[in-house]
């Protein structure tokens, strides 16, 4: 499903004095079955950008079109239980929304609000708790037993079973351990590829940006100030760091190549595409070295 | 959300701003007491004006307090129908049974709206012009005297103080949770009462869950800092009466004096 964002202001606290214009003039376009980044320092509205796709905050100004559904400051929440069926968003923190007895039925809850059957919503979580790799000896303990990192699997897996369209990420791997996520950004690419997700991925990690996005937004202000593929964004590197954000670790590491005389034809945003160009540049030197 | 007043000041510079809370606090509690007493239109009148020119001296827009009466419109009317039906005395207009129109149920019923319209306006200046850790200061100090009886001042005043600093942060929590459930499909506007109180379930686990280990947190904090209760624990903040203070005194006594003087006469 594809998401426009049209000319969208959104201000929070609107008429008091803590009114606080948190988009300005949003204009944006997520072509259907794409993986987008959305990177921006703390503040600068990702959370809020990405809250207005299925309605949870509507526009103050303009409109949002999701898949032909519009979002504007008058649509009503009953209007978009439809839509919130086919967007799944996981939140900064999800691990706060747990409150089941045991971890399946926590599971269950979203795909029963979508009306699908007891038996085949057990089948959804019991699919889905598969996915983030939870071992089954946790399905029927009390979501509160659990550690951290396996909370955040538990509330993710509580978003996949609705079997959304778009899946929307924010931060999803905050906190977690190196392993877990690898594993969790590797099952969202999965997604992604085999199930023709839309992914939109709020992220401080520019790695996670250059191994799996295809289209980054980059905002600032409440503004979006870069849009384009990682290689574009990412070519800038001195406008980058002026907006407070880092380069992925291969550019890092061929920017100080770079300083000490080695000469790449592109900047590398990967470890393949890093080593390719090493290899590239091992080839290319001169015999009587 | 957005709309609850309770907890939220507006920081500024003014008058009423720069007074001591202590005497905010009192001064507010004496309003409230000469409004009740008044019973005649000319003292609604006075008290009306008094409340308009503490409201002007605040410098908060007047958009707050309608903000600050609004919710509560439900409750006024309330009582005012039941004023008006069950209020005896005077000319009799209507009658059924034991429900009555009468002129007196009339005025009082007029007389109820405007107490707690007033009372309303007042205590919302006081919540708006003043932190809510000032506020718990002022507790504090005007306790203290209690302290003699053994009454535990101080840990009330803190426990007041962190409730107060913590509304806020409970209902930004509450929103957040609301929104993750909602984006799982759940309902809160719509089906049966069951249906609805069952689904409230999936807001207020994770709430307490996460109040208890925020006090959890808040109390390992404190202690990891040395906190040890408040005997002799010394103040940032000290309250000191000002010029301020003494002008607002006098306007008070002076016009609660009025509203006496006006309900001895009619
Ligand atoms: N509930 C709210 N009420 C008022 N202002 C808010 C609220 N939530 C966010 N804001 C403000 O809106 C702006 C954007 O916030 P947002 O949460 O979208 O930032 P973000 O880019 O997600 O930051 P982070 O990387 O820290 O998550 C900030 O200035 C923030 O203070
Ligand atoms: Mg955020």
């Amino acid at each position: 499903m594809s998401i426009a964002f049209e000319s969208v202001d959104f201000v929070y606290q609107a008429h008091t004095p803590f009114e606080n214009l948190s988009l300005r003039n949003i204009n944006l376009t997520i072509p259907d079955g794409s993986y987008t980044a959305i990177i921006g320092h703390t503040g600068s509205g990702k959370s809020t950008l990405i809250q207005h796709v299925n309605g949870l905050l509507r526009p103050t100004k303009g409109l949002v079109n999701v898949d032909g559904q519009i979002i504007n400051a008058n649509t009503k929440n009953k209007q978009l239980v439809s839509l919130r069926q086919h967007v799944g968003i996981v939140f900064q923190f999800p691990e706060s929304q747990l409150f089941a007895e045991t971890v399946v039925d926590d599971v269950k809850f979203g795909p029963l609000n979508f009306g699908v059957s007891d038996t085949e919503a057990t089948n959804r979580a019991k699919d889905a708790l598969q996915k983030v790799k939870l071992p089954e000896e946790f399905w029927q303990k009390s979501p509160f037993e659990l550690s951290g990192g396996q909370m955040r699997r538990v509330a993710i897996a509580g978003v996949l079973a609705t079997n959304p369209k778009i899946l929307i990420l924010d931060e999803p791997t905050a906190g977690l351990d190196p392993q877990g996520r690898f594993e969790m950004m590797e099952l969202f690419n999965e997604l992604h590829h085999k199930e023709q997700l839309t992914i939109l991925l709020v992220t401080h990690q520019m790695d996670d940006v250059a191994n799996y996005a295809d289209n980054v937004i980059v905002m600032d202000g409440g503004q979006i100030v870069k849009n384009g593929a990682p290689v574009e964004v990412f070519r800038d590197t001195k406008w980058l760091i002026k907006h407070q954000l880092g380069l992925p670790k291969a550019a890092n590491f061929a920017i100080k190549l770079a300083d000490r005389g080695v000469k790449f034809d592109k900047m590398p945003l990967d470890i393949s595409g890093l080593v390719h160009q090493i290899v590239n540049v091992k080839d290319r030197r001169p015999s009587h070295e | 959300m957005n709309k609850i007043l309770f907890g939220r000041y507006v920081p500024g510079t003014s008058f009423v701003h720069r007074m001591d809370p202590r005497a905010k606090l009192i001064l507010s509690l004496i309003y409230i007491v000469a409004v009740f007493m008044a019973n005649s239109w000319s003292a609604y009148v006075v008290s009306f004006i008094i409340a308009l020119t503490i409201i002007a001296s605040s410098g908060i827009a007047p958009k707050f307090f309608w903000d600050g009466v609004k919710p509560l419109i439900g409750v006024i009317l309330l009582t005012v129908v039941i004023q008006v039906f069950f209020g005896v005395g005077g000319h009799v207009y209507w009658h059924w049974g034991i429900l009555s129109i009468t002129s007196d149920g009339l005025l009082n019923a007029v007389y109820i709206a405007i107490r707690f319209v007033l009372i309303i306006l007042v205590s919302t200046v006081l919540t708006l012009s003043t932190s809510p850790l000032e506020i718990s200061g002022a507790i504090e100090s005007l306790f203290m005297p209690l302290k003699k009886i053994h009454f535990p001042v101080y840990e009330m005043a803190l426990m007041l103080s962190i409730a107060l600093r913590f509304v806020p942060t409970l209902i930004d929590e509450t929103e957040k949770i609301l929104n993750a459930q909602r984006s799982r499909g759940a309902n809160f506007s719509s089906g049966s009462i069951m249906a609805r109180l069952k689904k409230l379930v999936s807001i207020l686990i994770p709430l307490f869950e996460s109040a208890f280990n925020r006090a959890e947190e808040l109390a390992t904090a404190m202690e990891s800092r040395g906190y040890q209760g408040g005997e002799g624990r010394s103040k940032y903040r000290v309250l000191n009466y000002t010029k301020n203070d003494i002008i607002g005194t006098i306007f008070m006594m002076a016009s609660v004096a009025l509203i006496m003087v006006l309900r001895n006469w009619s």
